[in-house]
């Protein structure tokens, strides 16, 4: 297990003055592995990648990243990892191609390879009719994909991709993400991201880590961590009813394995312990309210999620 | 025999080490694309379009007040440098030209060097690549150095080509010399201000503020500076001379005051670059002159007399260029903020 994995954070703390960025992080991540580091905005993620690169030196703590220490030789990370930071900017008077050379360039590659490799490349994120037109004609998510393939072009064991998802369509963000994921899975490599926006990030990440305030507070397979957080109460039912009154929310919370009744509108999260589906259809019915909607539901990250804020951080 | 098959070993061989070092190195690379992005900007065509009327226009009033020139010079000796230091009144001469407009070629050239390449968002996607920090930055001003000693180059050559047509004077060798010289201290005059743009990009997140703080500094030694040191020579200038070694290091003191200006220190060296008969800058008593024979010093001689120029404008252009080093390395590297 020990040679598997490939970033190994240990006791990682990051002071800016007296507030603190990052603290006593420990993470391990695996050969091969999507994991997702998630957390709203200001968490510390960005400072934790800057850290993984050795853009940015820790308080304290130690990182290897393929068992090599970043804060002191960040130049062989660096070959062996690719960042696509937040809000990735090209040479917009350049085309796409001229900017994956460059790069390609900055990596000692020799040009006849790196124009093989650079069209392999577009051609694997979509771009290949928009290979030679300048930048600034590209839209968000095509500057995203561009980024993509700028990153592979050296070939990485890993990649760190920094809120990739940010700022672009419905449609683009479902085609980047089993983009990064047929990718990963081709090259068997390693993808670290970090996003705020749950639900899409979910979809793909073997595993996640929620990072609050410069702390993880949990880590795991998104199912395994729902498992762990809400033992108490393990089925999610949502509804939709007509006319919702205090006291049907009374009826229902009075079923012996209802935990707890929470209402938005027209619509009742329950929570309980055991499936009990027909029994709420029946108390709704019986308590003559129309019931338009029932079904069982996952718990997403969202859930998991509002759960840590509610109870406050443990 | 041995020593043909030896030949010819190596020539086979020569092929596969030409192939190892076909991968350019990227601070080769880097400094290519950066001089490629200058020639092909809009500003550049602007600045050589400034420059080239420049040229002419100081050629012009220069060939004009030639004649006049050359009937009151009697040595009638370096005409041809006279095509850079002399003007009929209408227009200032070459000399005094690159002393006004080089600023604005170093200042154009540098000030959103660091500050552009952040906010556009691509200096993280360079600092992620295997490239040390200081490529950057060390990149940049190699590509902006080397773009502005094309530019001067093909400007003096041009002056002397236009200047054999129009007068049919072909210069010596040592005016030849001496212009060469004058165009490299003005190449490093340049790159002072071009450090300084340089500077300000990475102090200043924005490109508008690091060229107004560029202009602010350029404005302030070309307009202000002397009027300020006027106003201390007014305070402190001795109401008694007792003797007259008091006076001349007095004098002394307020010369290196005007020194402090780049532009006072490229026009001191440039002009004994290119008029051979200025002997000295400091003040002379009718003692020294006396019993001296006018005449035109040697160009090793010349270059002597203002090596403390050069060496103070190359200290000074070092000097910035090791300030925004400092501040560049030490800066925090954040996706666009």
């Amino acid at each position: 297990m020990k040679n598997d994995s490939v970033i190994q954070i240990n006791g990682l703390t990051k002071r800016y003055g007296q507030q603190i960025a990052v603290d006593n992080l420990s993470l391990t991540v695996h050969r091969g592995e999507i994991f997702g580091l998630l957390g709203p905005n200001g968490a510390g993620k960005t400072t934790t990648i800057l850290m993984l690169l050795g853009l940015s030196e820790p308080t304290a703590g130690k990182i290897k990243v393929c068992g090599i220490d970043p804060t002191f030789q960040p130049l062989l990370v660096k070959e062996k990892v690719g960042y696509l930071p937040d809000e990735v900017g090209f040479y917009e008077n350049l085309s796409g191609l001229d900017n994956l050379l460059y790069t390609a360039a900055l990596n000692r590659i020799e040009e006849p390879v790196a124009k093989e490799k650079a069209k392999d490349l577009l051609k694997q994120v979509g771009l290949t009719e928009k290979a030679n037109e300048k930048v600034q004609t590209y839209s968000r998510g095509m500057k995203q994909r561009l980024g993509l393939a700028d990153i592979l072009i050296k070939e990485p064991e890993v990649i760190i991709l920094d809120e990739p998802t940010n700022g672009i369509d419905p449609e683009g963000v479902r085609e980047l993400l089993a983009l990064i994921k047929q990718l990963s899975r081709e090259r068997n490599m390693t993808v670290l991201l970090s996003s705020h926006q749950l639900h899409q990030v979910q979809q793909i990440c073997d595993r996640v880590g929620l990072f609050v305030e410069g702390k993880l507070i949990a880590a795991g397979p998104i199912k395994e961590l729902a498992r762990n957080l809400f033992k108490d109460d393990p089925i999610l039912l949502e509804t939709e009813v007509e006319s919702v009154s205090e006291q049907l929310i009374r009826a229902i919370e009075a079923n012996e394995y209802v935990t707890k009744v929470k209402q938005e509108g027209h619509r009742l999260s329950i929570f309980c312990r055991q499936q009990v589906s027909a029994d709420i259809a029946k108390i709704i019915v019986n308590q003559g309210a129309q019931l338009t909607y029932l079904k069982q539901q996952d718990y997403g990250l969202d859930e998991i999620y509002h759960r840590y804020f509610e109870g406050g951080v443990q | 025999m041995a020593a043909l098959k030896n030949l010819k070993i190596l020539l086979q061989q020569a092929p596969a080490t030409e192939k190892a070092n076909q991968a350019q190195h990227p601070f080769w690379a880097m400094v290519q694309k950066e001089a490629m992005d200058h020639i092909n900007s809009w500003r550049f065509m602007i600045l050589l379009g400034l420059m080239l009327l420049t040229t002419i226009a100081s050629l012009y009033t220069a060939i004009s007040s030639l004649q006049n020139a050359l009937a009151e010079d009697t040595s009638t000796s370096f005409v041809f440098l006279k095509l850079f230091t002399a003007t009929d009144g209408t227009l200032p001469p070459f000399i005094t030209f690159i002393s006004l407009l080089g600023p604005i070629i170093g200042i154009a050239l540098g000030f959103d060097a660091v500050n552009a390449e952040r906010s556009k968002g691509t200096l993280s996607r360079l600092l992620a690549q295997p490239i040390p920090r200081d490529y950057i930055i060390n990149a940049k001003f190699v590509a902006s150095l080397f773009v502005i000693a094309v530019m001067i180059f093909i400007l003096g050559f041009l002056m002397i080509g236009f200047g054999i047509l129009l007068t049919g004077i072909p210069p010596t060798p040592e005016e030849f010399w001496r212009i060469f010289f004058f165009l490299l201290v003005s190449i490093v005059y340049i790159g002072v201000w071009l450090n300084l743009a340089i500077m300000f990009s990475v102090k200043f997140k924005q490109p508008a503020t690091s060229a107004l703080s560029g202009l602010a500094v350029w404005l302030f030694f070309s307009l202000f500076f002397t009027m300020i040191i006027n106003i201390i020579v007014e305070a402190t200038v001795p109401s008694q001379v007792s003797d007259i070694s008091q006076l001349i290091g007095y004098q002394g003191f307020v010369q290196n005051l005007l020194r402090i200006s780049p532009s006072q220190l490229f026009s001191e060296a440039t002009t004994t670059l290119l008029v051979p008969t200025i002997r000295t800058l400091g003040p002379i008593t009718i003692e020294q002159a006396y019993g001296a024979i006018a005449g035109p010093l040697p160009l090793g001689q010349s270059i002597l007399l203002v090596w403390p120029q050069l060496t103070c404008l190359v200290a000074a252009a070092a000097v910035i260029f090791g300030l925004s080093y400092v501040f560049f390395m030490k800066q925090e590297i954040r996706s666009r903020s």
